[in-house]
């Protein structure tokens, strides 16, 4: 029987990706992957995007970075040159994953697209993250962030209705992306393990985003109506009407989130917060003959509906987003708090289950808390968190020890600068 | 890519006992049945999936299987109807999680307990299965019992307080967004563990919070503030390394484009694509971290000439010049869309209730195996006799006694 600790113990990725793909290899190298970051000498270009570590513009302390390339090895390699290619190649024959995120055809100009790649490597699955996909009418298209949500049909639905449609201020989009490219490449493991061949997996952001709209479409298909943005509410198509469900509520000292709604859960939350608004003496008259505690929301109407928001706002107005989100907890009413960045860094309950871990950077002379396992495992826990790698951090174990280059072989590629 | 390689299934022999609820344990599981596992969604009338009693419904008429909220997530499996509070209903459950080689749950911590369905019970009966849960906030903890949906998550993760304009309150992202990226995590977590199972013969429990698995999509943002206390609010369509950057109004109502400038050569394409207007050499839109400091005025320049164009024009006409631009589609658009079409990101299944209607993709397309969507999400307890007798191989007499018993509903 098999010693190992890690889900993914024993394969090797080799990432090839620029930002907007390097979460995908991170997510396998924290179950237990080697994931080999290759960078061009000097250090990759996601290396520049901050924020950065006490605001010091530098390759070497880029948190964007340390975020994303945690649990990863570094070698610095010039792909655009002969001389690296034939490196990659080399490197290709034992790996068992390679990501990259460059725009369609560019790999294969290079000589290391997926056709290329095979011959050396009929095992190897090859990952790539576009933004609309390999193929395609848009496939040549630049697709950032912001035209990523656009195009997916999600941004419409996101904003205030006076202004135009509004998106995440820290970009999302390829972060979904490569969540999915890690489980294209799991799946593609899985034909590997039944026919001993690799594949091609065509990740495409547009598509994946396209996700999130799910119910928006639903209602498209179902009525013709087009989902329109509504702020921080929702419109909701309802046998009893249309409802602007609302579902964020001002506080003393910020905002949170409440939730009516009927069914069994609805209905218990509903019932709880009627007692809660009892106990301090509130006058809940306001909800006779709306159909609270609303077993069926099916049936109420806009005007029942905004009777009973409007006391549930005259209630949560008098409270801070604590003493809320603790009520909640402990009545079971179906409200949040919006945390900010630092409420969320404070969050009791991260804490408690041990998500924040201490991650050493030695070469900063400092601990830092990342966020870490994002599931538990009872078998093969999360549980190793390495830094980010320095730029070529890793070049002596990969070339010397095992590519078995000579001293003189490297200072050479490095003068011609390969690596 | 190939297209042409043999349509290999590789989740033929694999069994899934599916005791989830709502959007992201069934959307788990979904990528497996797409890959033709046979996998059972274990439900009830007396305790529906929220997404069954949810809008929108066909015809604007609820009923359990009205819902088309609920069909995305369960395409390709079989509903069988258990009412878990009855005792003989449990005993069919442990018998299905004996057969099967992977289940889920996405109740409320201690929901599956107390029908004595937890993993220490399962490992009983079936000691390598792969079990995963998924909810709110994790199965430990002070909060665990929370209740509610992703967009608290989305709310609570911090996602709202990026999402929005600064001088407003946040919006927060359409839908329960969170659910969205927390079943990207648990899927690659199943499907890595089920490779490990095939490897070592071990199963193992999965506690994901969907709380934490979102809070890796704002990893930057959290270091900053372990790091630099600094937390980052909401900007609305600004951008820290792009100008322009926005979404900007085109010809006729509610129609806009998304532009994203990205470096100098971007923006030298940018001014072309405009016609190399005079403004566009006003030295106050030279470099970036002017054109950023000038950002009002320039956006209003902008504005004033994208508004005499239709958006699906400049599209075009950006990107040839090569500067990253969409139109900012309506879901009905979507559906017309080239490149979604070409994916295609949605395939059309017929619902004894609902009839013909759309089913969302996975992402990724394969060179050498596809997804197979044979069925459309069932009817609650459809399958009842097919799983009864065909997988459990139960004698009629015993089906016979659990509908006497109701605990088949």
């Amino acid at each position: 029987m098999n010693t190992q600790k890690t889900l993914l113990e024993g394969f090797r990725v080799l990432d090839l990706t620029n930002e907007k793909g390097l979460l995908a290899s991170r997510i396998l190298a924290d179950m237990g992957a080697e994931v080999i970051k290759v960078e061009k000498p000097g250090g990759d270009e996601a290396r520049r995007i901050g924020p950065f570590y006490k605001d010091q513009v530098d390759p070497g302390k880029s948190l964007f970075w340390f975020a994303v390339c945690l649990n990863k090895k570094s070698i610095t390699l010039d792909i655009t040159k002969k001389e690296g290619q034939e490196i990659l190649k080399r490197l290709s024959l034992r790996a068992d994953f390679l990501f990259e995120s460059s725009p369609p055809g560019y790999m294969a100009a290079l000589g290391l697209g997926y056709d290329e790649l095979r011959q050396i490597n009929q095992r190897l699955i090859y990952v790539s993250i576009s933004p609309f996909g390999q193929s395609g009418p848009y496939r040549h298209f630049k697709g950032p962030d912001i035209v990523v949500w656009a195009l997916s049909g999600f941004l419409t639905l996101c904003g205030n209705p006076e202004r135009p449609p509004v998106r995440f201020s820290f970009p999302q989009a390829y972060f979904m992306a490569c969540g999915e490219a890690a489980i294209g490449a799991m799946l593609a493991h899985h034909y590997r393990v039944s026919t001993g061949e690799g594949q091609w997996v065509d990740t495409a952001a547009q598509h994946v985003c396209t996700w999130p709209t799910m119910d928006a479409r639903s209602l498209w298909e179902m009525f013709h109506k087009d989902q329109e943005r509504a702020g921080s509410h929702r419109w909701r198509t309802m046998p009893g009407g249309v409802l602007r469900m609302r579902l964020l509520y001002p506080c003393r000292d910020g905002y949170v989130q409440l939730y009516i709604w009927g069914g069994k859960m609805g209905e218990a939350s509903n019932k709880a917060l009627q007692a809660w608004m009892e106990e301090e003496g509130l006058d809940i008259s306001a909800l006779e003959g709306t159909g609270w505690p609303l077993g069926d929301i099916a049936q109420i109407t806009p005007e029942k509906y905004e009777k009973i928001v409007d006391l549930a706002s005259r209630f949560v107005a008098q409270h801070t987003k604590e003493e809320l989100y603790e009520g909640a907890l402990q009545r079971g009413i179906m409200l949040s708090l919006v945390s900010t960045i630092e409420d969320i860094c404070h969050n009791r309950q991260l804490n408690e289950r041990g998500f924040w871990v201490d991650v050493q950077h030695e070469e900063l002379s400092e601990t830092i808390p990342y966020p870490g396992p994002w599931a538990k495992l009872t078998e093969t826990p999360l549980n190793r968190w390495e830094r980010a790698p320095r730029i070529g951090e890793h070049n002596n174990q990969i070339y010397l020890d095992e590519l078995k280059m000579s001293p003189a072989e490297i200072e050479h590629l490095t003068r011609l600068g390969v690596i | 890519m190939d297209g042409q390689g043999d349509r290999k299934m590789i989740f033929s022999d694999l069994k899934v006992a599916d005791f989830c609820w709502v959007g992201v344990g069934p959307i788990v599981g979904r990528i497996l049945a797409e890959f033709d596992a046979t996998v059972i969604r274990v439900e009830s009338a007396t305790r529906p999936d929220p997404l069954r009693t949810m809008p929108p419904f066909k015809d604007n008429k609820p009923g359990l299987n009205r819902s088309v909220f609920y069909t995305g997530p369960n395409c390709n499996k079989r509903s069988l109807a258990l009412d878990l509070n009855n005792p003989k209903a449990r005993e069919v459950a442990k018998k299905l999680i004996a057969w099967a080689d992977i289940m889920g749950e996405s109740f409320g911590p201690g929901v599956m307990e107390k029908w004595g369905l937890g993993y220490a019970e399962v490992k009983k009966i079936n000691p390598n299965i792969i079990y995963y849960s998924t909810c709110m906030q994790g199965q430990t903890g002070p909060h665990r019992n929370f209740r509610g949906f992703g967009l608290h998550m989305a709310g609570l993760s911090g996602l709202y307080h990026i999402l929005g304009w600064p001088d407003l309150e946040p919006v927060g992202p359409y839908g329960a967004y969170s659910d969205f990226i927390a079943w990207l995590w648990m899927r690659a977590l199943v499907l890595a563990a089920l490779d490990y199972k095939r490897r070592t013969g071990k199963g193992q429990y999965i506690d994901l919070s969907q709380l934490e698995a979102t809070m890796h999509f704002l990893g930057p943002l959290l270091l900053e503030y372990h790091v630099n206390r600094r937390d980052t609010p909401r900007m609305g369509n600004t951008d820290k390394y792009s100008c322009p950057h926005g979404v900007f109004p085109c010809l006729g109502k509610e129609n806009w484009i998304a532009i994203a400038v990205e470096n100098e050569e971007e923006w030298k394409g940018f001014c072309e694509a405009l016609g190399n207007p005079p403004w566009c050499q006003d030295p106050k839109f030279a470099t970036f971290p002017s054109r950023k400091a000038h950002e009002r005025e320039l956006n209003q320049r902008i504005e004033e000439w994208t508004r005499r164009f239709e958006a699906f024009y400049l599209m075009g006409h950006f990107q040839i010049h090569g500067v990253g631009a969409g139109v900012v589609l309506k879901p009905s658009q979507a559906f017309h869309d080239p490149q979604l079409n070409q994916r295609p990101a949605r395939v059309i299944l017929d619902h004894a209730e609902i009839g013909p209607h759309g089913y969302p993709t996975t992402g990724t397309n394969f060179s050498k195996m596809s997804s197979r969507f044979w069925r459309s999400a069932p009817l609650l307890g459809e399958d009842a006799q097919w799983v009864l007798k065909e997988v459990l191989k139960l004698p009629e007499k015993e089906i016979a006694d659990l509908v006497a018993a109701n605990a088949l509903k």
